[in-house]
């Protein structure tokens, strides 16, 4: 791990994530171009950036999806850069997806469940016997994933297979999933898009109380500024796969180059209805 | 078995979690049970109870084979062979140290598991219609290996003699101590997948089945769990070989060639992927279909053909219908018989409020 954390603030001994000089392209396309990026412990954090700027990307190489053409990540010091997703999960680190990732023929339960996995030991043999150790195991989880249900207000629905549910409920429901790991840190892509104003805002709670209340860090991507900036610690804003700001909301919404990438992304786009 | 659900309010985890979560269903169990375990082998003659112990050792390997195709979603047309290895690893135990059933069982599942486990490898990387080849060759190598191979096979005609399994001293000659005998394991074998697939392990098989990006992202590695129901299938398969191997009384390698992989596809596809019922259905319909049919031609089908053709017609229409019957439940309905016992239940299952 290098020295050379942009911003400045974190000193990388206390960063629970440390990116490092991290790349990833596809064919001629730089999604992500030697970032840089230090996370402190219960850090709420916002990356922000105009479609396609490698969000998703870089998100997906922290959670194992992608390996990264350069650069390392560690995570509580270890090393995960290339590491297997399911691993990575099993070190503390769970997430969502920009376009929803469930389980759509099982219930809001059973995906809740499954979100407990690595903290259950059943192996097959004591699944298969069942009445002992692996259903003790099945109701002091039971009981986790009642406590998330109630958190995310979803009591009405745990028998409710989640392919019927409304696109903002399912977006919840994955959260809880995530939750379900009792993650270290968690990532969120667009939790709140495609929601509503009321959603949006009952989301923002949701991930700040999560946040404040049992410390887990957040890494969140979204492009409803005003939530972002309301509740941010740190916003890192990415263009065109590099990083070009990070500092407080209020810092980076001065910042000349971000002005200039949301200006410019505006433009191109009116630029585009207009032909 | 008939679910009623009016008036009956769960107040603790383990009663909302129990495998028949109404009362009415587990006394419906218990009289099924009832009247199968006693009523039936002391009033069927020696021939139908022979008939049942097929339908009994078909609903362990049906059971195995939907773990990995319809739990799974994993494909398997190898199982034929694995059921081979759990026969041939008995028949050698047997013959070389006189082993006792409870040996020559888990010893060839446990064989058939680990050789399932290596068949299962390519599923890391391959799907579909590639792992069905992949499996098709480990059919043929194991066919082929067994065949040729005398330390396994036994020699000149690949089979090997088995007497019948002595429990306690009491060796089970007539079909209705075998059947006694075979419904334990077929017990065994409903009770504890049910219970494999409603757990942890179970839930993270249909995760891997559904979404198996998500299934990484919540910590279930795919390649593990694909390995672990390969290892899980091919487990019941060598019991079911081991199983069918004391009903004949010999380990053929005939016995277990493609066309029977073909068979258990068939039973889970008609009976229902990813259903216990479904392959307790299936298992009992595939067995019984050309039991009937070859009786209906034999009893009616002289009235229409000659002699010369009925014999010809009788092996063909078991491969007509079958893959009429594939193709309807694939097509029409891929939830299979299972589905259909579902709608009959649901009717009656808040009977007298249908609305
Ligand atoms: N698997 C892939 N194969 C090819 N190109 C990819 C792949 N993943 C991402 N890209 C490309 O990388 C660039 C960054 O994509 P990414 O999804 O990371 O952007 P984003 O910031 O998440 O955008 P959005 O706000 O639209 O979600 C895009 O040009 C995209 O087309
Ligand atoms: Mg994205």
């Amino acid at each position: 791990m290098s020295g050379d954390v942009n911003g400045g603030e974190v000193s990388p001994g206390e960063a629970q994530l440390a990116i490092s000089g991290v790349s990833k392209h596809f064919g001629g396309v730089r999604a992500v171009e030697a970032v840089t990026l230090s996370v402190r412990s219960g850090e709420l954090i916002s990356v922000i950036g105009p479609n396609g700027a490698g969000k998703t990307s870089l998100l997906n190489m922290i959670s194992g999806f992608y390996r990264p053409d350069t650069g390392n990540i560690v995570f509580a010091g270890k090393d995960i850069t290339g590491a297997r997703p399911s691993h990575v999960a099993a070190l503390g680190i769970a997430r969502t997806f920009q376009n929803i990732a469930l389980f759509a023929g099982m219930t809001v339960l059973d995906n809740i469940m499954l979100g407990r996995h690595v903290h259950m030991k059943a192996g097959v043999l004591s699944s298969f016997i069942y009445w002992g150790l692996a259903q003790k195991e099945e109701i002091a989880h039971r009981a986790r994933a009642e406590e998330l249900i109630e958190l995310l207000e979803l009591e009405d629905l745990r028998k409710q297979p989640t392919s019927g549910l409304a696109y903002g409920l399912r977006k919840r429901v994955e959260l809880a999933r995530a939750l379900a790991l009792d993650p270290k840190l968690l990532l969120l892509d667009e939790p709140m898009g495609g929601m509503n104003q009321e959603e949006k805002e009952d989301m923002a709670r949701f991930v700040l109380d999560v946040n404040q209340q049992w410390g887990t860090t957040v890494i969140l991507i979204e492009h409803d500024m005003a939530v972002v900036m309301d509740i941010s610690d740190r916003v890192a804003v990415l263009d065109r796969g590099r990083k070009i700001a990070e500092g407080s909301p209020g810092e980076v919404q001065r910042h000349p180059d971000v002005i200039r990438a949301y200006l410019g992304t505006a433009k191109e786009r009116r630029e585009a209805a207009a032909a | 078995m008939f679910h009623r659900e009016s008036g009956v309010f769960k107040t603790s985890y383990a009663a909302d979690m129990a495998l028949y979560p109404l009362p009415i269903a587990k006394w419906a169990v218990a009289a099924f049970a009832g009247l199968f375990i006693v009523i039936v082998p002391l009033t069927l003659g020696e021939y139908y109870v022979s008939i049942l112990n097929l339908i009994l050792i078909a609903i362990v390997g049906a059971l195995g084979l939907n773990v990995l195709v319809g739990y799974t979603g994993q494909i398997s047309i190898g199982h034929g062979a694995f059921m081979s290895v759990g026969a041939y690893t008995a028949a050698n135990l047997v013959v070389r140290l006189d082993a006792p059933f409870w040996v020559t069982i888990p010893a060839g599942g446990l064989m058939a598991a680990l050789i399932g486990a290596v068949v299962g490898i390519p599923s890391l990387r391959i799907k579909g219609i590639y792992l069905a080849i992949a499996t098709l060759a480990a059919q043929l190598i194991i066919e082929w290996t067994i065949n040729h191979v005398p330390a396994i096979s036994g020699g000149v005609q690949a089979s090997i003699q088995v007497p019948r399994p002595s429990f306690f001293g009491v060796q089970l000659k007539s079909q209705t101590q075998l059947y006694l005998f075979l419904m334990g394991f077929a017990v065994l074998a409903i009770v504890g997948t049910s219970n494999l697939v409603r757990s942890r392990i179970g839930r993270a098989f249909i995760a891997v089945r559904d979404q198996d990006i998500a299934a990484e992202i919540i910590g279930i590695s795919t390649f593990r769990y694909k390995l672990i129901a390969f290892a899980i299938s091919s487990f019941y398969a060598g019991v079911t070989g081991v199983l069918y191997t004391y009903y004949l009384g010999i380990a053929n390698y005939e016995q277990f060639q493609l066309t029977v992989s073909i068979d258990y596809l068939a039973m889970i596809i008609i009976g229902g992927l990813g259903s216990i019922l479904g392959s307790i259905f299936g298992a009992a319909f595939v067995t019984l279909l050309p039991i009937v049919t070859r009786w209906f031609l034999e009893s009616f089908g002289g009235l229409i053909f000659s002699a010369a053709d009925l014999a010809n017609i009788i092996p063909n229409l078991r491969l007509i219908l079958f893959g009429g019957l594939i193709i309807f439940f694939l097509v029409v309905e891929p939830e299979g018989l299972n589905r259909l016992w579902r709608n009959i239940r649901n009717y009656f299952r808040v009977w007298p409020f249908s609305y």
